[in-house]
């Protein structure tokens, strides 16, 4: 049993809390007293259908309003997965938050509705999951049931949506045809649409490969906090704590501590307080050095064998996330897993027009939920990997160093 | 390549533990939030895993009600006591004393509000700037939205339409002074997972988490410990049940279940059967309304 992250984008109108609400539901991870709860609420509702959308709805306001503010995270499991939803309001004004839900998926669920075909929305839910790189795509045409469940229409909007995938580059894709609302093809197979010969959507979630999202061979380690207990009898224990994001450590190893580039080997590894041979990612760990060098929070240990960049200059995919603008010239604190360095955002090369992905002209300010290229300047050199080829170690963000929130993030290219 | 993956308490243990790394590398006076319940004797076992052969980074902190079960209190030093670490502990009661706070009325009369207060007070005595909890998102539907490194101002209070984006593992742990952030490193776990790894580990329980016998009283279809905080009426009927606790709070606001679940195996088997919410089975005080929990947050309660 392995543990799937996925994201779901859509808008309240394409059935996407009704979506969870399904999975949830059908999956029988919602208990009595929730379900009660929302019948109560229902119960003040004309039409008096059980309302699966408020199974997802956490904040008052949201419930008042009928919105989503913010991503939420809701958890079911089966006897195969564990699975962690991250259900991000899909509006154009949130890309900041399906930016952030999607930072950590291993799967995006991208909502069409059926009556309306692949809509600008559809192209930027696209767009930002190929932007973050997410591993793997299932499209699901929801609303069947309000086009008589026709093959053809479901046909057109494969289409038309395998030529958006193929000029974003997205990598693995699945289709689907469903009825959130109905449980169509959700964990049972539709019997409303025979001619569908795929799994239903909770097989999909179920079989989806994700030991190859791992990348085992580009070993990076980014130092998080040293344990040395200075007791008597540890005297000289000295090791170096942090999570294998990527690759495999084994004891002996040449390693390559960047940004200083001093070389020694692996003297030993501990996970979980026991000594191991070997530690991979996402394994946490303690590695100790044979040689005393100088390593601190924030460093990176590598296989000698296999380096990542080391410079002070990045060019960077951004996504603005705060209220105030971006001003080119503007500094902030950037911070890569462990690694926290002064920066300063140079150039504003383009803009990235997230409903077609065409280039346009860079604004004098950057506003929030705007993409932009831009190059970055950090303060000392910092160890990366291009966000498309690691993301473990592609991915920053912007603090700003007056009010402390967290403002911009970085896909490093 | 299948000798290398993780199955999914690994992984969850290993992101909790990265997390807990990242509060010591990040903080000058962490603390962690330590109550005897299952959720932080979790975080207690995590951070062994994090930092030994260290000393532990921060020390425990339990903020004591008065109401709280022997058990679980007992549990809280014996465990302290065996793995060496520093256990802060402070009253509710002294707060209600020295702060004339206005002590709850009613049948159950809980201090779980109250509690509020000595923790923002322990916060400024020690100048804590961040505070490990034990809480889960899958706990609550207003604790699904909440961020695993938590800021909250110099009242201790969550805004949760202002709170930061949080991408990849990476945390933003910088705030002003003053302002503190409360970590929660088991966000990702459910109820079902706390147990498995429970069971995986081998971890030690308080044994009120096992079937027992004990003195309730049943009210509105919860069975609530006969203790000296219930103010008996002369309807009330006493009886003596096996039962056993799927959550550890308060004597007045946890209720018990019936049960005769005496291992772990039994217990799981159990929660997978259950139709119930872990909550909405044993938290008298969540059932006052459907925001309770998000008030409770917004004022400082972690």
């Amino acid at each position: 049993m392995d543990i799937l992250r996925f994201i779901t984008a859509g808008s309240v109108d394409d059935g996407k809390s009704t979506l969870i609400g399904r999975l949830l539901y059908d999956s029988k991870s919602i208990l009595i007293d929730q379900l009660e709860a929302i019948e109560k609420q229902t119960k003040n509702r004309e039409d008096g259908e059980l309302d699966l959308a408020l199974l997802t709805d956490g904040l008052r306001a949201e419930r008042e309003q009928g919105i989503t503010i913010d991503v939420a995270y809701k958890y079911f499991s089966t006897p195969k997965r564990k699975f962690i939803i991250a259900d991000a309001p899909g509006h154009i004004q949130y890309t900041r938050n399906m930016v952030t839900g999607a930072s950590n998926s291993d799967l995006a669920i991208i909502l069409v509705d059926a009556r309306h075909g692949v809509v600008e929305q559809t192209r930027r839910h696209s767009i930002i999951a190929s932007l973050l790189n997410i591993p793997h795509v299932v499209v699901a045409v929801n609303k069947m049931d309000l086009v008589e469940y026709s093959h053809d229409v479901y046909n057109n909007i494969l289409i038309d949506y395998a030529a958006v995938a193929k000029s974003l580059g997205l990598k693995d894709i699945r289709y689907i045809p469903i009825s959130a609302l109905n449980g169509d093809n959700i964990v049972d197979r539709s019997t409303n649409m025979d001619w569908y010969e795929g799994e239903g959507l909770l097989q999909i979630l179920e079989n989806v490969t994700l030991t190859d999202d791992i990348n085992l061979t580009d070993a990076r380690f980014p130092v998080q906090y040293v344990i040395r207990p200075q007791t008597e009898a540890l005297h000289d224990y000295r090791g170096y704590a942090g999570k294998v994001i990527s690759g495999i450590y084994k004891k002996g190893a040449s390693v390559t501590i960047q940004p200083s580039g001093l070389t020694t080997t692996i003297s030993a590894i501990e996970v979980g307080g026991v000594e191991v041979d070997e530690a991979f990612a996402p394994q946490s760990a303690v590695l100790h050095l044979a040689d005393d060098v100088d390593v601190s929070r924030g460093d990176l240990i590598t296989l000698t064998e296999n380096q990542p960049s080391v410079s002070n200059e990045l060019e960077v995919l951004l996504c603005w996330m705060d209220n105030k603008p971006l001003i080119e010239g503007n500094k902030y604190q950037l911070q890569i897993n462990s690694r926290l360095v002064r920066a300063v955002v140079k150039e504003f090369k383009y803009k990235v027009n997230v409903n077609s992905l065409e280039k346009e002209t860079a604004p004098d300010k950057v506003q929030l939920n705007d993409i932009i290229k831009a190059t970055i300047k950090t303060a000392s050199p910092i160890p990366f990997d291009s966000y498309q080829h690691l993301r473990v170690n592609g991915g920053a963000i912007l603090i700003d160093e007056t009010s402390h929130v967290t403002v911009g993030a970085c896909m490093i290219q | 390549m299948s000798n290398y993956q993780l199955n999914y308490l690994d992984q969850l243990e290993s992101e909790a533990i990265h997390i807990m790394r990242e509060v010591a590398g990040q903080f000058e006076r962490p603390a962690l939030l330590f109550s005897g319940g299952k959720d932080s004797i979790t975080l207690v076992h995590l951070a062994l895993k994090a930092f030994r052969p260290g000393k532990f980074p921060f020390p425990l902190v339990h903020i004591d009600t008065g109401h709280n079960f022997q058990e679980a209190l007992d549990y809280r030093d014996a465990m302290a006591e065996r793995i060496g670490e520093k256990l802060i502990v402070r009253q509710v009661t002294d707060t209600i004393k020295s702060k004339n706070l206005t002590e709850p009325k009613g049948k159950f009369a809980s201090r779980n509000a109250l509690q509020t207060y000595t923790l923002l007070d322990t916060i400024e005595e020690f100048k804590f700037d961040a505070c490990i909890g034990g809480a889960r998102r899958d706990e609550e539907k207003a604790r699904a939205k909440e961020r695993i490194f938590s800021v909250r101002d110099e009242f201790g209070q969550w805004n949760p339409k202002l709170q930061r984006p949080e991408l990849w593992n990476t945390y933003n742990g910088r705030i002003d002074k003053g302002e503190n952030v409360r970590v929660f490193p088991i966000s990702n776990w459910t109820e079902l997972d706390i147990w498995n790894y429970i069971k995986k580990e081998k971890i030690e329980l308080p044994s009120i988490y096992f079937s027992h016998e004990r003195e309730v009283i049943e009210h509105e279809g919860q069975l609530v410990a006969m203790s000296e905080f219930v103010q008996l009426e002369s309807t009330d009927k006493i009886s003596r049940k096996k039962v056993r606790y799927r959550t550890v709070g308060d004597m007045t606001c946890t209720a018990a279940i019936e049960s005769n679940a005496s291992t772990l195996d039994d217990i799981i088997t159990e929660i997978i059967a259950t139709k119930t919410s872990e909550r909405g089975e044993t938290r008298i005080d969540d059932r006052v309304s459907e925001a309770a929990m998000e008030d409770r947050k917004k004022n400082g309660y972690f």
